[in-house]
């Protein structure tokens, strides 16, 4: 039923990405890359991949912005996957049922099975989250690794997505965000967490956590604008520390 | 958006076969066309041969065609699914309407209702395919479904207008219907125009990222600096001169040019109106191809704010 | 079409818990320089999947771009697949196939030849070798001087600048306090040393709210995330860092307690001018340094626990000579105006306000910050200390800093400024990682003087080690460079990691001295490790007019990949992948400890090669054995290895008790760091997941140059000689002593053409001078700084053979700062022409806010010459992508008498890669691809057509299915 579920329990798995530690290395990615091109949605094509126009379905990829101008600006890295939406037009546009959202937690799913290739669930989606595969003729997506998250061949701790599980300076955070207790939820709360996009209504699940602001100001650390000179600028300054008595 | 043109084939086809379909529903049962079996036989071959013509066309732009029956499935939240259903719906009393005409001579009203109801609805369904899609603004708003259901009406009715005159059928009731229809889709195509020329854009660089709260926002680095089936797909981009030259040939060609010929059939009856409304028509479908190729070109998705876009 | 589905919405039947794989295994990733963990999961013999080692003391599990590519660069069709002989003309890329047998003999013959005549007419040069610990010690045997890895082009300003000053270094050797630093400043810092730790560091002191500075003229990568960016002129940072001092020394934000405990600040300098004792330090009869003793009020053992040293006043010593302690030299130059933060901003592009400011941050972090960690320790001198006391301010640096001719002592300046905050390797501060700290400099000297050099035989010592002063230099009696890349010569005497960059130049002039062959592993010298690319070219192709033959008359290569280079090699031997061969990560190399444990790991083969290619390290085994290396045979001649590298691994001894692993020795595996030989070591590493890794106790974490307890420790590892302690070199006596071998003392002195520039930039404290390249040439005519970065998700050259990285990085544009380029009249995209006083090159321009406004700058190494790697000849690296190698000469304009020194550090040899100054204009007309255009290199014999589509992964999910 493409129509959409009333997820079990208000469960809603998705990822908290934080902007201000993100420094764009492309780990995620491409470690996503590796998973799902032997996962669930196997293979992600690889178009003339040693040719002059490369061109590969990716689950995940990383943007670079420049928010602001000149110095005062920050560079932002901004990785972007699907967001997994509560409003999903992605699923509802589907003709044939092959997209759809998973009542257990809410996941957005393709069926390739199902998938006609007729691409308009890739219109539907305002984030460019959807991954058309010529070869295969389906559409592909982030699974959130439904492969590993409940796999229990992993290890426990295993059982997040590769991207969070790879992430080396752990910016992306794995939870249920239908849970007001867990701790995604918690981070979101208290950093600001928000959605891309809001005015289309799609309800992302997904959060993006801000950079933080800079600190540049004079005081930012508890720190004068400058020391206080005690040393004379006179040549034989040095002489300040001649009585100094110090120990080995 | 690129414009595919199977995509741009099958809704000019099946939008003229569609209008030429509900005008042939209504108008034949009112004896208002030519009564012969010949007229029948075109004008239901026409119709029927340009919606099919259409759906199959359509169907070259899927991965798995296949699999296209599979598309029934979802009518209660896709207007895609509701789309080939009604299509698919269509067909029965089309098919029905057509034989009975052809073969038993009798142009039933009530299959004809039904034929000409069953197009609006495909139309409607096409139409709202791109008018329910948030991500693109330029589809998404009030002006696409009126457009698409007076262009079907237009060309619809010029075709029709065409076959009546190849019979020398005498239809002014037609040739009027051909001006109106024309002058209705020219003035919803202009405020078409107006609106997305004027509307501000409803999603920036800032929203998609969240980051207008630092400034304003520029792509450094876009993902990858090879392409990718969303640029591909939604990244296509045409120049403003480009844009409005096209227009100009969509006005004039899909437009003006069609509702001067149809003004000029519905005053002559002469050869000079016949030759006008043999004309219209094919002009007329010229024009909405480049209209509808247009109508792609230049809607633009919120995905390319991700990559480099100042406004969707 | 089954009707009765027509309409309804058919349920997908998901696996949540599919197999990942059948086996797994364990070893070390080498898609970069970082060598983290890594788990392989392999499905029907495939590599399946690849992910970070949680249990690893590198990664902890994470994985970056790089690694997590690893499965494509495994089945990249640039693998080479034979050994192959030239039989064109070199560079036209023709070759024949040949067997083992074959090129092994042909080697033989060659470098036999060599070591029965003139073994320095061999020149072994490794590129990104993670087995020096081995190529270094075979070229010892073989008995040439001439051997060095890549660390000239890359990072000895860093190593020489750390090893001479703190007995320790930045890059991996060495770590911020993550846990507890409150203020963390770095320095052109880029992503392939150390990437994984420094990220997931990051990501811890951003978390705890410390405040992380970046000082960098580009702000993109780790620079992106900082609280702070500082977007400084490329090559002034040590000015910058002396305004640091400056203010710090004006406000008496020093902590003279460290600098007294631990430096030689309260050293006593002889001031004797025109002496020959002149600027070294005061020492009584048996040597022992001396200090201004307030116990005694008179000279005293500077090392003395009990002293309590002056740190400013003139002072007599007995013997008449007037002496100050090194502090009062440093505080008399650093307090001087010219340091101040107004007189360094418009040099430095950083305001005076700002430098003000993070002063004073970096001493209120310090001082009113302090750390304290309830952990008893006992000091060197066997006092015992209640706790552990930190200034939470911690400094890490690399490229930026190290690819300038300045940055020796820019690095140094520092490690200066850690010295007076007193944070090195206090908590909170900046962590030696094991074996370092060590003597300053570490007790080893180059071997290869002249005249030392027997036919036959192996040299007495390594090739490379630190020089202690003028009389271990590698130069003849009238100082001609005994070395083919003049390393340890009076054009770089402090040269410690060699010149590999200078190599080629040297090696077709012939000077100092001809050669016959060089042997070169993994190190792409005909394009993206060459300064003048079309220059290098040249000379790899040029012939003696008189005998035709080539002025470099042999080249063996050895590499995994069609790499530029191949083309223009004689004989390919080529190598395995990364997961086809045994490696050692050594602590006699380039180790992977961190501050709180001691590890070193292994690498073991995962998959089988399905190619005719050897492990470059059993080749050279092998060989060493053909050739009856000492080393490498038994009295008998039977070779000592038979089992190759592997068997090299555990049973090769360097030093009674010390090989090439620490863990695990002795012949039951019963020790570690020091013990016999076990034949069961390789085995107990995998049972180990390919590592092995010593938890350093708590109370030996901190103060490791000074703490007993670890110095003993690091004793019995054979980390250091003798558990004494490490003096940190604020003042360097090193230095001094060339400087007065310049000034005209001593017996070893420079040529008269190289005296100035030794005085000159071997001064014994910091100092601060223009890049050569910036001072040589017009600022009006050249008015913008070039450099590189490497991307995060691109190591070198070695990622456009990889189907997923080259999507990421496929080409390069210029990055230009806006407000410049709209100034020149520049738009994104634009066609632009960068020009040197070195070459032109055309390329396309990308415009930027995060870049300082007098810089521009490209992704370091994306640039491919058109045929190579196995790509299509129209590909993107080499129609869209190039590299600055093009415009930067390895040779600074000649001096007066014609003389051309190397682009380097005048004190280490370090290539000067980002002193280079370029003109940008908007080129007449928009190109289809970048210039210069090289001519396209055909594939070698047996490479595979490359696959239009790539389904990787497809055959996994079908046998999962059981399709």
């Amino acid at each position: 039923m493409t129509s959409l579920p009333q997820p079990a329990m208000g469960k809603k798995l998705g990822l908290v990405i934080d902007l201000d530690i993100c420094v764009g290395c492309h780990a995620c990615a491409v470690n996503c890359k590796e998973w799902n091109t032997g996962g669930h949605a196997a293979p992600l094509t690889d178009r003339d991949p040693y040719g002059s126009d490369p061109a590969g379905v990716w689950f995940n990829r990383i943007h670079s912005f420049e928010a602001g101008d000149g110095a005062a600006g920050r560079t932002v890295h901004f990785p972007k996957s699907c967001l997994h939406c509560e409003q999903p037009a992605c699923v509802e546009v589907c003709p044939t049922g092959a997209s759809y959202k998973r009542s257990e937690d809410g996941i957005v799913l393709v069926n390739e099975d199902l998938c006609i290739g007729c691409k308009l669930c890739s219109w539907a989606c305002p984030y460019g989250a959807r991954e058309y595969d010529w070869d295969q003729g389906v559409m592909k997506k982030c699974t959130l690794c439904i492969d590993r998250i409940y796999n229990e061949r992993l290890e426990v701790e295993e059982r997040v997505p590769a991207c969070v599980s790879t992430c080396p300076a752990s910016a992306r955070h794995f939870g249920d965000l239908g849970d007001p207790d867990s701790k995604v939820s918690a981070i979101v709360r208290e950093r600001g967490g928000y959605d891309l996009l809001p005015e289309l209504g799609y309800k992302p699940v997904n959060k993006y956590l801000p950079p933080r602001s800079p600190r540049t100001a004079v005081g930012s650390t508890g720190a004068a604008a400058s020391l206080a000179p005690v040393v004379k600028a006179e040549p034989g300054g040095f002489l300040h520390w001649i009585d100094r008595i110090l120990s080995r | 958006m690129h414009p595919a043109l199977s995509v741009i084939a099958f809704t000019t086809a099946s939008g003229a076969g569609y209008g030429l379909l509900a005008f042939l529903g209504l108008l034949a049962p009112m004896g208002w066309l030519p009564g012969s079996t010949g007229f029948a036989l075109l004008a239901t071959g026409l119709a029927l041969a340009a919606i099919a013509g259409g759906l199959l066309s359509s169907t070259l732009h899927l991965g798995h065609p296949e699999r296209a029956w599979r598309a029934l499935s979802q009518w209660r939240s896709s207007w895609l699914s509701r789309e080939g259903l009604a299509a698919v719906l269509t067909f029965v009393p089309a098919g029905l309407f057509a034989a009975a005409w052809v073969f038993g001579g009798v142009a039933s009203a009530l299959l004809g209702l039904l034929a000409a109801v069953g197009a609006v609805a495909t139309v409607y369904c096409t139409a709202m395919i791109y008018a329910s899609l948030k991500p693109v603004q330029r589809w998404h708003n009030g002006w696409v479904a009126p457009n698409y259901l007076a262009m079907a009406a237009m060309t619809g009715a010029l075709w029709l207008h065409l076959l009546c005159r190849l019979f020398a059928f005498p239809a002014p009731a037609v040739a009027l219907l051909a001006v109106v229809a024309t002058a209705c889709a020219l003035a919803l195509k202009l405020g078409y125009w107006r609106f997305i020329d004027t509307t501000a854009a409803a999603s920036t660089p800032e929203s998609a990222t969240g980051l207008g709260r630092i400034g304003k926002v520029r792509l450094l680095e876009a993902p990858h600096t090879s392409e990718n089936y969303l640029l591909e797909e939604m990244g296509f981009r045409i120049a403003r001169k480009h844009a409005a030259r096209l227009r100009v040939i969509a006005l004039v060609a899909g437009f003006a040019v069609p509702l001067l010929l149809a003004l000029l059939a519905l005053l002559s009856d002469g050869l000079a109106g016949a030759l006008a409304a043999v004309l219209a028509a094919p002009i007329a479908t010229a024009g909405v191809l480049v209209e509808r190729w247009l109508f792609f070109a230049e809607a633009r998705h919120t995905v390319m704010l991700y990559y480099g876009a100042a406004a969707a | 079409m089954p009707i009765q589905d027509m309409f309804r919405t058919v349920k997908e039947e998901i696996d949540l818990s599919p197999t990942v794989s059948d086996e797994v295994k364990f070893t070390t990733c080498y898609m970069c320089a970082c060598r983290c963990g890594i788990k392989v999961h392999l499905k029907d013999g495939t590599v399946r999947y690849i992910e970070g080692n949680k249990n690893h003391p590198v990664n902890r599990g994470v994985l970056c771009a790089k690694g997590s590519a690893g499965i494509m660069t495994q089945y990249a069709p640039a693998r080479l697949t034979q050994p192959m002989l030239r039989v064109g003309e070199r560079g036209r890329g023709e070759f024949k196939a040949i067997s083992w047998d074959e090129a092994m003999a042909i080697a033989e013959g060659w470098l036999g030849n060599i070591r029965r005549t003139d073994p320095r007419k061999l020149a072994f040069f490794t590129g990104r070798d993670q087995s020096q610990a081995l190529t270094g010690w075979w070229a010892s045997q073989f008995g040439t001087p001439n051997y060095a890895a890549h660390g000239g082009f890359c990072s000895v300003n860093m190593a020489a600048a750390g090893l001479y000053t703190i007995g320790g270094s930045f890059w991996e050797f060495g770590e911020p306090d993550w846990h507890h630093t409150r203020y963390f400043l770095m320095f052109g810092v880029a992503e392939d040393h150390d990437s994984n730790p420094i990220k997931i560091g990051l990501g811890h002191i951003k978390g705890r709210g410390a405040k992380f500075v970046s000082v960098n003229p580009v702000r993109t990568g780790y620079s992106a995330i900082a609280d702070e960016w500082v977007g400084i002129r490329p090559g002034t940072d040590g000015l910058f860092v002396l305004a640091l001092i400056h203010e710090l020394l004006r406000a008496d934000k020093v902590d003279l307690e460290y600098l007294a405990r631990y430096t030689n600040a309260h050293w006593l300098v002889i001031q004797a001018p025109g002496t020959a004792g002149d600027g070294l330090f005061a020492r009584d009869s048996e040597g022992r340094p001396l200090c201004w003793d307030r116990n005694r009020e008179g000279p005293g053992d500077a090392m003395a626990a009990d002293a309590s040293p002056a740190m400013v006043g003139n002072y007599k010593l007995a013997d008449g000579r007037d002496a100050v302690p090194a502090f009062q030299l440093l505080a008399q130059r650093y307090l001087d105006d010219a340091y101040a933060p107004d007189a360094v901003a418009e040099r430095t592009g950083v305001p005076a306000d700002t430098i003000r400011r993070i002063a004073a941050e970096l001493a209120h972090a310090a001082f009113a910050e302090e750390v304290v960690i309830e952990q008893p320790w006992t000091d060197w001198a066997g006092r015992r200390h209640e706790r552990m006391v930190g200034r939470p301010v911690a400094m890490l640096a690399m490229r930026g800093i190290s690819a300038h001719s300045n940055g020796f002592h820019t690095c140094r300046a520092i490690h200066l400024l850690q010295m007076l905050l007193g944070s090195i390797d206090t908590p909170g501060g900046f962590r030696y990682k094991p074996p370092f700290p060590r003597p300053c400099p570490p007790p080893i000297k180059p071997a290869g003087k002249p005249g030392t050099i027997e036919p036959g035989k192996p040299m007495a010592g390594p090739p490379l080690g630190f020089v202690t002063g003028p009389e271990d230099l590698l130069v003849e009696a009238d100082g001609t460079p005994g070395r083919i890349d003049k390393a340890y010569s009076w054009e770089a005497p402090v040269a410690a990691h060699g010149m590999m960059h200078m190599v080629i130049t040297n090696a077709w002039k012939g000077d100092p001295y001809p050669i016959d062959t060089l042997f070169m592993f993994m190190a792409n010298m005909s394009w993206n490790s060459a300064m003048n690319v079309p220059g290098t070219i040249a000379m790899l192709t040029d012939k003696d007019e008189a005998t035709g033959e080539y002025k470099i008359p042999h080249i063996i290569y050895s590499d995994a990949f069609a790499s530029e280079m191949v083309a223009y090699a004689d004989l390919i031997l080529p190598d395995t992948t990364y997961l086809e061969r045994h490696d050692c990560i050594s602590l006699l190399d380039r180790p992977i400890c961190d501050a709180d444990g001691a590890a070193d790991a292994i690498r073991q083969p995962i998959v089988e090669p399905d190619r005719d290619v050897r492990p470059f390290q059993d080749v050279l085994i092998e060989l060493g054995a053909r050739l009856g290396l000492p080393g490498l045979v038994h009295p008998d001649g039977r070779p000592r290895y038979p089992g190759l590298y592997r068997d090299y691994i555990a049973n090769h001894e360097r030093a009674p008790g010390i090989g090439m692993l620490a863990g695990w020795r002795g012949e039951n595996g019963e020790t570690e760091g020091r013990g016999a030989p076990n034949p069961k070591q390789v085995e107990a590493y995998i049972a180990n997941e390919c590592f092995w890794r010593h938890k350093f106790e708590p109370e030996e974490r901190y103060y490791k140059h000074a703490n007993k307890a670890y110095l003993e420790k690091a004793a019995r590892f054979g980390f250091i000689g003798a558990a004494q302690p490490i003096i940190l070199q604020l003042y360097s006596e090193v230095l001094q002593r060339f400087r007065l071998a310049a000034e005209g003392h001593g017996t070893v002195q420079p040529p008269e053409r190289h005296r100035e520039r030794v005085r000159k930039h071997f001064d014994p404290l910091p100092i601060w001078y223009a890049p050569f390249e910036h001072a040589a040439v017009d600022p009006a005519e050249f008015p913008l700084h070039a450099v590189t970065q490497r991307p995060a998700a691109m190591y070198h050259s070695w990622g456009s053979m990889n189907a997923w990285l080259r999507q990421i990085h496929g080409r390069n544009r210029l990055h230009m700062n806006r407000v410049t380029a709209e100034g020149l009249g520049i738009a994104d995209d634009d066609w632009v022409t960068v020009t040197s006083h070195h070459g032109q090159i055309t390329v396309q321009a990308k415009l930027m806010e995060g870049v300082e406004p007098g810089t521009v700058w490209t992704w370091n190494a994306i640039g491919k010459r058109s045929g190579t790697w196995n790509l299509a000849e129209d590909a993107g690296e080499s129609r869209k992508g190039f590299l600055l190698n093009h415009v930067i000469s390895e040779l600074l304009p000649p001096e007066g008498d014609g003389l051309r020194y190397a682009n380097a550090d005048p004190v280490t040899g370090q290539a000067a890669w980002y002193d280079l100054r370029v003109r940008v204009e908007k080129a007449a007309v928009p190109l289809a691809a970048t210039e210069p255009a090289f001519a396209p290199i055909p594939d070698p014999p047996g490479m595979t057509a490359p696959p239009a589509i790539s389904r990787f992964g497809e055959l996994f999910r079908r046998r999962r299915a059981g399709r």
